[in-house]
């Protein structure tokens, strides 16, 4: 059951990813990427990151895409302000592509005999574990992250500050 | 006492540092005051030490100033000693150099560059010091470069003129030539000995006493430090720099170049005489090249019309004789004519000075004549000095060329012979010289007879001292014959007996001895004669013009051609060789090796920026290539 | 749930073929769009890829600093999506496109 549950969400992640690359429309691909996003949000309920899943969603889904969306509205886009590129640009990118594919999932052939698989967790992934580790191993990181978040806000603002005046 | 060694050459040194740094801010007074002031303080401390070694006290005083350097297990001290060999040099550098000095300050007091002057003349004090001082042969070496330094700046102290700048250059290179062989003789003194030093029991001396005789490696060492004295102490094939040196101020001809520097190889070969004891086959070139030197320069000589060149030759043919006495092994007489050699002719050459002085700077016999009313101190003083090196007793000359040639007769009768036709060609053109300049009528302008005056006392009190000297310097030495004591060979003994326990100097009778002395006797009085009826008695001049000189005049008067010979055998294809250098390899090769390289970065830069494209997406796409590429170099390589 | 207590039938290396698969997509999106936007998007598929592959160890393995990296991961991405939007429209302020090419005058 897990398997073919499995199937179905890889199957829907990489057909919208393909999607979200090759169609023309700015919102479209907005759109397929937002679709991405749940199916690999599924994945995580899959492995059981439960957390994981649902800050997924309301982060990526809820304010990048939102946010995504703001800034194609605001810059009215369209199939028309679209960039075109030549053909010769364009094949030279899909066999690039193809090629590093092929590189990155040749290196991962023998993984199976690599990870050694013990009895399953089942507490891993729950919000009381990741709680846990995250304010007591890494706590300094969760507060450094506070500051990269102020730094992040104070340069939005400075950057969308009009200077026309 | 020993102690007071490092003061004798730091007084000059800094004489040298004061009227160095303080340029023209000193008056003349003062600056002459100084330099001479230096040197009489270290004469001063010569007597002391010579006193003291005397007595007797002690055999040699010896003064490690500091660890110079330490390469391995070699280490090389900068210290210095005093012996009885290296105490009678510091009596003559220090106190002829002195009369020197004071002799300066009246010759060169119209020049604008006297502080300087005499700032080198300090300088040129301390080296020669530190070379007699040395207790190494690498502090002897580095007295040794600083006097052909100092040379090279006398010499072309008139800097102005560019032949006298030549002249300073030919001196120095030539003497560089000779610095080579003895750079070389050092090399081997290491190699063999494994130390420099030259006294204690593991000195070079001490251990050079146990070889074998002609010892292939001594030969070579004895051949490599005589070629050093040959170029310093102007022998064949390195002389030809002494003459053009004359183009130095009088008394830079006076110190250097006849009374210290030239007579630094005498030293060396002095010092060092157990190794040309051990390698006669050395020995035997040293008599022949000091021989035929001797007798080369006095046939130039006698055809020369400059004052300062006569004397100039006739230095180069008593060095000649000194390293004829060397190379027989009479190395106490061979001092002991360095010694009088040093009185009288620094007396000859400062004299020869006061009379160009008189003369408003003329050099020329031809034009001088019937000086001697003008100038009574002078003449006599020179006259004295005449007298000295043609060798009439009882005055110096005598005592010393009389012991040389003694030696000489026992070791071998041609070389006997022809040291008394040198003998006698010196006492030719000596007293040539001398009536030419003195006698007869006065041959000059009369712009020049108008200024003729006798110099000042601070020129002619230093002759007269230097008079005096050349008078009783000769009784340091008495001859067995005379039946007095010989001081010099028994103060010199503890240098020389090493030498004298491998090779006894050869015997000869009294009566030999007696018949050698008459003999000399008798031929100086013939050249006296000849030389009186040639230049004395004629009303005109004999000297004839120079298009109308007969061949063999004319050969030695251009001195046998050798100069030219140097310039185009030797010269002229080492410019060609240094020219195709400079073209060839410095200018195409080098230089295009140089540029070729600035070409290659900016032709690179200009191929390699059109990747900067500016657009993002190429780097990108360029990114993902190179990490593709990465992964595969990694993982198949 | 079935998945929590039964070995799960999924090995690992498909998750990690998975992941790389989308990877590569973001990675061709980066380099064949140029709409700025929509690179900025592949970008975050890249993310995103690296995520699951960092789950899926975690799940595997046991360990849940995994899971606390990959929350890291999303609020740098957050920040980082934050800013560069904002710079986006400045850009689009100055140069009136959103094409990335327009921006080629670092060049030789």
């Amino acid at each position: 059951m897990t398997q073919y549950l499995f199937y179905f969400l890889s199957f829907l992640s990489v057909l919208s990813a393909l999607m979200v690359v090759f169609s023309k429309n700015a919102v479209h691909s907005v759109l397929y990427l937002i679709i991405t996003f749940f199916s690999i949000a599924g994945h995580y309920i899959l492995l059981n990151a439960q957390f994981l899943a649902i800050v997924h969603v309301i982060v990526y889904a809820g304010a990048i895409m939102v946010l995504f969306l703001y800034v194609i509205m605001l810059l009215n886009l369209n199939k028309d302000t679209e960039p075109q590129t030549s053909n010769i640009s364009r094949f030279a990118a899909v066999i690039a592509g193809g090629v590093f594919m092929l590189v990155l999932t040749s290196g991962i052939r023998k993984a199976d005999s690599l990870v050694l698989e013990g009895p399953r967790n089942a507490d891993t992934g729950l919000i009381e574990t990741l709680g846990q580790v995250l304010f007591k191993q890494y706590l300094l990181p969760f507060e450094v992250s506070s500051v990269l978040f102020l730094a992040a806000m104070v340069g939005a603002v400075m950057l969308g500050k009009n200077e026309l005046k | 006492m020993e102690n007071l060694l490092i003061l004798i050459p730091l007084f000059p040194l800094l004489g040298f540092t004061i009227l160095g740094l303080s340029g023209k801010n000193l008056s003349k007074s003062t600056a002459g005051a100084i330099a001479s002031g230096s040197v009489l303080l270290s004469f001063i401390l010569s007597v002391v030490l010579f006193s003291g070694l005397v007595s007797g006290s002690l055999p040699a005083y010896q003064q490690k100033l500091l660890d110079w350097f330490a390469a391995g297990k070699w280490d090389v001290d900068l210290s210095l000693m005093v012996d009885p060999l290296s105490s009678l040099f510091l009596l003559v550098i220090t106190g002829v150099g002195f009369l020197i000095h004071v002799y300066s300050t009246g010759y060169m007091h119209d020049d604008d560059g006297h502080n300087k002057f005499f700032s080198y003349l300090n300088l040129f004090v301390f080296f020669m010091l530190m070379l007699v001082m040395g207790s190494n042969f690498l502090v002897m070496f580095v007295g040794w470069e600083g006097v052909g330094l100092c040379s090279y700046l006398l010499i072309g102290f008139w800097f102005k003129n560019p032949s006298y700048n030549a002249a300073a250059r030919k001196a120095f290179v030539m003497n560089r030539i000779g610095d080579l062989g003895f750079l070389i003789g050092i090399f081997l003194i290491f190699i063999q000995f494994g130390t420099l030093e030259y006294g204690g029991t593991q000195g070079v001396f001490e251990q050079a006493s146990h070889a074998a005789s002609n010892d292939p490696v001594i030969v070579a060492i004895a051949i490599c430090l005589f070629i050093g004295a040959m170029g310093k102490s102007a022998q064949i094939p390195l002389y030809t720099w002494l003459p053009d040196a004359m183009a130095g101020p009088t008394p830079v001809s006076a110190l250097i170049h006849a009374a210290t520097m030239v007579t630094a190889g005498i030293y060396m070969v002095a010092r060092a005489n157990i190794i040309y004891t051990l390698a006669p086959d050395a020995q035997v070139l040293v008599a022949y090249t000091g021989v035929i030197t001797a007798l080369l320069a006095a046939t130039i000589g006698l055809a020369q019309n400059d004052i300062k060149k006569v004397l100039a030759y006739s230095t180069v043919s008593q060095l000649g004789l000194m390293f004829l006495a060397l190379g027989v092994g009479a190395y106490t007489a061979a001092v002991f004519h360095v010694i009088t050699h040093a009185f009288f002719k620094a007396l000859l050459f400062l004299g020869a000075g006061s009379v160009i002085h008189a003369m408003s700077g003329e050099q020329d016999i031809r034009k001088m004549g019937g000086l001697k009313p003008h100038l009574p101190k002078t003449w006599m003083t020179f006259l004295i000095g005449t007298i000295a090196i043609a060798g009439i007793p009882p005055f110096a000359g005598f005592f010393s060329k009389d012991e040389i040639l003694a030696n000489v007769y026992a070791r071998d009768k041609g070389l006997w012979l022809t040291g008394m036709i040198v003998s006698a060609l010196t006492t030719f053109y000596m007293f040539r010289l001398l009536f030419l300049t003195f006698f007869g009528n006065f041959r000059g302008t009369h712009h020049q007879k108008e200024h003729l005056h006798e110099s000042p006392a601070s020129m002619t009190l230093p002759l007269v001292i230097l008079s005096v000297l050349s008078v009783l310097g000769g009784f340091i030495g008495f001859p067995e014959v005379f039946h007095l004591p010989h001081w010099l060979h028994h103060y010199l003994s503890p240098v020389m007996e090493a030498s004298e326990i491998r090779a006894l100097p050869a015997e000869i009778t009294h009566l030999t001895e007696w018949s050698l002395m008459g003999v000399a006797l008798i031929v100086i009085a013939i050249m006296f004669f000849i030389a009186r009826s040639k230049y004395l008695s004629r009303e005109e001049l004999p000297e004839p013009e120079e298009a109308k000189l007969k061949t063999l005049h004319r050969v030695v008067y251009h001195k046998y051609y050798v100069d030219e010979f140097y310039e185009g055998f030797i010269l002229k294809p080492l410019g060609w060789f240094s020219k195709q250098l400079k073209n060839i390899v410095e200018k195409e090769l080098i230089d295009g090796v140089v540029n070729l390289s600035g070409q290659a970065a900016m032709w690179g830069g200009k191929v390699l920026r059109y990747a900067q494209t500016g657009m993002v997406s190429f780097y990108l796409f360029m990114m993902v290539l190179g990490a593709v590429g990465l992964w595969i170099y990694f993982n198949l390589f | 749930m079935d998945a929590i207590n039964s070995i799960n039938q999924v090995p690992i290396s498909s998750y990690l073929l998975l992941s790389s698969v989308l990877f590569s997509i973001g990675v061709l999106g980066v380099i064949y769009r140029r709409n700025i936007i929509v690179m900025f998007m592949s970008i975050e598929l890249m993310l995103n890829a690296v995520n699951l592959m960092l789950v899926a160890f975690s799940a595997y393995r046991n360990d849940p600093s995994a899971q606390v990296f990959v929350f890291f991961i999303m609020a740098v991405a957050a920040a980082e999506v934050a800013i560069g939007l904002s710079i986006l429209v400045m850009i689009y302020r100055n140069t009136r496109s959103i094409d990335s090419d327009e921006l080629k005058q670092l060049k030789w």
